[in-house]
């Protein structure tokens, strides 16, 4: 492991300008769970590690009539102990509480866990199904771009140099709504998922039809998914097992996994159909269950 | 724990069957037992080895000039720095090395032979600096094609690894150079008599994925080279002595010139035999004057050292319409890995050996393939085999439309049953394992729920004796210093000091017991073949026995009577007319006057006595992913005396999990260029204690004639049955039989979409 320096600023412009000064050989870290260990097998080498957690925007956790903000900072451990945004952003919490154990959850980030980009992260598809914002800081100012943009390969996205994710803008949600995260795992826990689900649906007030879904993908593809489609296929359709089958067949028409050692293509085609259709029953469940939202 | 206990109006022992605290055991629980990781010495360098990123290449040139130039590199280790060996075997005790190959293995010479080989290693100030100079190494590779099943291995085609290995067939020794290192064949009475008698005859081909023993601490070594030229080696080992021989012979020191220190060890399971690091640090210290400590990662621990086979293994097994087995055939051909030696031997001695067969042929074959050098791990070979023989024995039974464990009864070996490898059985617990999950509650409790399953297995395990050595001090408190020389992977220390407080009739918290190294102890073969609470602990009978005559010659002196009319009975020592001293009284004595009282056991035992187990699962599947879930799981043994039984519990418990493992997720799993792509715990899928129900043992207690407290060895059975098991319950709930392991979720599911189609 070669040496590096580090340096903690406290404030967002302070942060980019180390950023910015150090050409790319500077690194923004909040957890670190990610980055201390890429560091020390060697997969990246920075000569700077900027501390992002001392800046006080990056750990801000709001839930209003405007919807949820989620510093970048915000370890997992303060969402999953949140009860609004348990009942609210239902698959935030899912995703939350099965990110490595408890230390790791102790510092792990949401906002680290989708800068790093890998395509299996646990969170990301929650954040697609719930229309998460990512803001950006950078020399040129605040740009926003929605997560199903974020990603583009296995580690890339489309921060440029200098800059780094402040916050993740989630939209309000209403009464009736309801969301979930499932992945699939050989184990029970300690491990990565083979697929992820995140879903998220509004039903109409009698609970019987969609209104609108959206669904995203994980560890089925260079980077996760956003089955729009999908989604598309049970807006305004009655709640049943038939146009959810439908939902999860368009839904495994995307993914184009790959063979390793988490799982085959065939495999994983398969289980995107079947968590497909587990996520967004859950979701329905939970919708049938949420009497008021935090929209205005 | 549903432990078959003795009546506790009947005791036979004091001390045995209890279950003590480990003498280890705070040390341990607080931190502050010493791993080899832990070592600092005055002026310690640090060592770090430069591995091949290649499966199979020839090492063209090696160009270490930049890595010598950084400031802070001490020393640069190369093959050629440890002396040429003769093609020499070297016995270990339990197995045998090729010195060349294990040089080669050490430090490779002028071919990689698996990703992960050991090519150089540098010592340095700092571990930081000796990894910088390892990339500054330049080594200039030929490619060669990666040779990674034992089918293609075995073609005639296919690139072969060692240019000095020739197949020995049949006992013959041929001089092609071959990747099939060995053939051999067992045969017992008339197969093609035996088929033609059978009603049904089932014949399945396997495959078996290469695994690793996953102990928790990695590899680590120390070394000291004096300027007298004696070695010191500090390490976490199976067994000192192996090390102290495998280092002298291949450094060319004297063998009383090296000593080695075994520091605490995080688990070993078969895999911490041969030496790795110890030579390497010790060439380092040798360069450099100072002392050198050498620590692997996981992904070393992976990739450089042995896990065992993975095998290709067909079987054929006929029975006539009683559920007689009328003749058994097994194909087996086992990886070797980068060198031959794969446990092919015990796992065709192990392949039928829990069956009463009449006739039988087992073909045996090593093959060496572009992975590490395979180790002993747990009853090395027989899980494997047993995969094949339980489950087409459930094919069988099935057939003929009979229960499974009454044609386990109905075949089991028993006294006087010859294997088809030759010997014939003593007195051995196969039935009473098989009976004692007949009477388990578990057996009995039927199952109800939808794509749930129950599957058996069952399982051999030879167990070995070989050479141990114990020395006793009695001191002025009654205490006694326990010195022997078997490192302590399981709790041995207690399981020894109970056997000697029982032989002793004083109690166990009067022992402490100490793992000493090589030159505080006398010779003792490795910590394997679940022969330390045995032969160990037969030495340390004998040194407990050793202490009593001496009282007795002591009393006998001292109450001026003739030496037969005193004797050692609990724990003191009686005289005629009434007269006695217990042991603390004599022991106070002892260092008073006259001579101190030391003993001593020396033992070789033969008779280690085979363990059997049977395994009961139960499992539901999801049908829609080919997730396996364990329900309830419980073992069954044959444990022959049970000294600490909380301690046989958790080998059989550790052994079955180990099994469970093996049998649903671990692989390794290799691209196509040979390289592992899994060599972290979060993808090589070890079960954690989520993934697992308690796992219940059953103790079933048949002695051992061979041991004066009736041992059996423990540790290595209960890793048998498990996959076989588990494919067993697997079918029985949703109808797909598993042919190849692991039994993951992908594999699974793939046999239901078949079956579903």
């Amino acid at each position: 492991m070669r040496d590096f320096d580090y340096a903690a600023p406290t404030s967002v412009a302070e942060a980019v300008k180390l950023l910015q000064d150090h050409n790319g050989s500077a690194r923004p870290m909040a957890g670190g769970t990610d980055l201390i260990d890429q560091v020390r097998v060697g997969r990246i080498s920075p000569d700077l590690v900027v501390d992002i957690k001392k800046i006080a925007e990056l750990n801000v956790l709001q839930i209003g009539s405007d919807g949820l903000h989620v510093g970048a900072a915000v370890p997992c451990y303060r969402l999953y102990h949140d009860a609004m945004i348990k009942d609210l952003y239902s698959a935030l919490t899912d995703s939350a509480s099965i990110i490595g154990g408890i230390q790791i959850q102790s510092r792990a980030s949401i906002g680290g866990n989708l800068c790093n980009s890998g395509p299996a992260a646990d969170s990301t598809p929650s954040l697609i199904a719930l229309g998460a914002v990512a803001v950006i800081a950078g020399p040129q100012g605040n740009r926003e771009v929605a997560v199903e943009d974020f990603c583009t390969g296995p580690g890339k996205n489309v921060l440029g140099r200098g800059e780094f994710l402040v916050e993740l803008k989630f939209p309000a949600r209403s009464a009736n709504s309801g969301s979930a995260y499932q992945r699939f795992i050989p184990r029970n826990e300690m491990d990565i998922a083979v697929v992820g689900v995140g879903a998220a649906v509004q039903l109409d007030a009698s609970g019987k039809n969609f209104v609108s879904a959206r669904i995203a993908l994980g560890a089925v593809a260079a980077k996760p998914l956003f089955a729009a489609e999908a989604g598309k296929l049970l807006a305004g359709q009655p709640v049943s097992v038939e146009t959810i089958q439908k939902a999860a067949e368009a839904a495994r028409a995307i993914a184009t996994p790959i063979d390793d050692m988490r799982g085959t293509v065939e495999f994983r085609k398969h289980v995107t159909g079947v968590l497909v259709m587990r996520v967004v029953q859950q979701a329905v469940e939970r919708a049938l269950k949420t009497k008021s939202g935090n929209a205005p | 724990m549903s432990t078959v206990e003795k009546p506790a109006s009947t005791p036979k022992y004091k001390v045995i069957g209890t279950r003590p605290i480990r003498h280890d055991g705070t040390d341990k629980v607080t931190g502050r037992a010493k791993y080899g990781a832990d070592l600092r010495l005055t002026g310690m360098l640090s060592g770090v080895v430069l591995r091949s990123p290649h499966a199979h290449a020839n090492i063209k040139s090696i160009d270490v000039s930049a890595a010598e130039a950084l400031p802070g590199v001490r020393a640069i280790a190369l093959c050629g720095d440890i002396p040429d060996a003769a093609n020499k075997i070297a016995e270990l005790g339990e197995g045998s090395v090729n010195l060349q190959h294990l040089r080669h293995n050490v430090l490779a010479e002028n071919k990689v032979l698996y990703r992960g080989h050991a090519i150089a290693a540098v010592a340095a100030d700092t571990i930081h600096i000796a990894e910088e100079a390892c990339k500054l190494i330049k080594v200039e590779y030929e490619l060669l094609p990666p040779v990674m099943t034992v089918l293609d291995a075995m073609k005639p085609d296919a690139p072969v690894l060692n240019a000095d290995v020739k197949t020995n067939s049949l006992g013959e020794q041929t001089d092609k150079p071959s990747n099939i290192a060995k053939h051999f064949r067992f045969e017992l009475g008339d197969i093609a008599k035996g088929f033609a008698d059978a009603k049904v005859i089932v014949e399945r081909e396997f495959h078996t994925a290469t695994v690793h023993q996953g102990y928790i601490e990695p590899h680590n070594a120390t070394a000291m080279w004096g300027q007298d030229g004696h070695v010191t080696v500090w390490c976490s080992t199976q067994g000192s002595f192996t090390v102290r021989q495998q280092v002298a012979e291949l450094m060319h020191v004297p063998l009383g010139h090296v000593k080695v220190v075994p520091m605490e060890i995080g688990g070993g399971f078969g895999g911490k035999i041969a030496v790795y690091l110890e030579p390497v640090a010790a060439i380092l210290s040798k360069k450099t004057g100072r002392p050198v400590k050498v620590l692997m990662n996981r992904a070393d621990v992976f990739e450089g050292t042995g896990p065992t086979p993975g095998s290709y293994i067909k079987v054929k097994m006929g029975a006539d319409a009683n559920g007689k087995i009328t003749a058994a055939e097994a194909y087996m051909a086992y990886e070797a890995g980068a060198f031959p030696g794969s446990p092919i031997g015990a796992g065709a001695m192990c392949v039928f050996a829990c069956y009463d067969i009449p006739n039988g042929k087992i073909d045996g074959f090593d093959v060496c393939v572009n992975k590490p050098r395979t180790s002993a791990y747990r009853a090395p070979g027989a899980t494997n085999a047993a995969m094949a023989t339980e489950t087409v024995i459930e094919e069988i039974c099935e057939k003929l439309n009979m229960c499974p464990l009454d044609f386990r009864l109905k075949n089991a070996a028993k006294e006087g049953t010859r294997r088809i490898d030759g010997p014939v059985f003593p007195r051995v617990g196969m039935v009473e394992s098989l009976e004692a999950i007949q009477n388990s509650e578990h057996w009995k409790t039927p199952l109800s729920g939808k794509n749930q399953g129950r599957g058996i297995a069952s399982g051999f395990w030879f167990n070995c004796g070989l050479k141990s050595a114990a020395t006793a001090t009695v001191n002025g408190d009654g205490t006694v210093g326990l010195v022997e020389g078997s490192t302590d992977i399981g709790g041995s220390r207690t399981g020894l000091a109970m056997q000697f407080a029982e032989a002793l009739g004083i109690t166990v918290d009067q022992v402490v017991p100490t793992v000493a190294d090589t030159d505080g102890v006398g010779y003792t073969d490795v910590t394997g073949g679940s022969r330390v609470t045995f032969a160990t602990g037969w030495a340390v009978y004998e040194a407990a026995l050793d202490i009593s005559r001496q009282m007795c010659k002591r009393m006998a002196e001292e109450w001026e009577v003739p030496v037969d009319q005193v004797k050692y009975e609990n724990g003191g020592v009686t005289g005629p007319d009434g007269k006695r001293l217990g042991f603390a009284e004599i022991a106070e004595k002892s260092v008073k006057h006259g001579e101190p009282i030391v003993g001593k056991g020396t033992v070789d035992p033969q008779c280690p006595g085979g363990a059997f187990a049977t395994h009961c699962v139960d499992v539901e599947v999801d049908p829609e992913t080919g997730k396996v879930h364990i329900l309830r799981y419980t073992a069954s043994q044959d444990v022959g005396t049970a000294i600490h039984p909380a301690y046989v519990e958790g080998q059989i418990q550790g052994g079955a999990v180990q099994g469970i493992g093996w049998g649903l997720n671990e692989e390794y799993f290799y691209d196509d260029k040979g390289t592992m792509r899994n060599s972290t715990f979060l993808d090589y899928r070890m079960p954690t204690c989520l993934d697992l129900p308690m796992i219940e043992t059953i103790l079933v207690e048949v002695p051992n004639p061979g041991h004066p407290y009736g041992v059996r060895g423990v540790g290595e059975v209960p890793i048998v049955p498990p996959p076989a098991a588990l494919a067993n319950a697997i079918y029985n709930a949703v109808g797909v039989r598993m042919q190849q392991l692991p039994m993951s979720p992908p594999r699974v599911m793939h046999e239901l979409l078949k079956k579903n189609k």
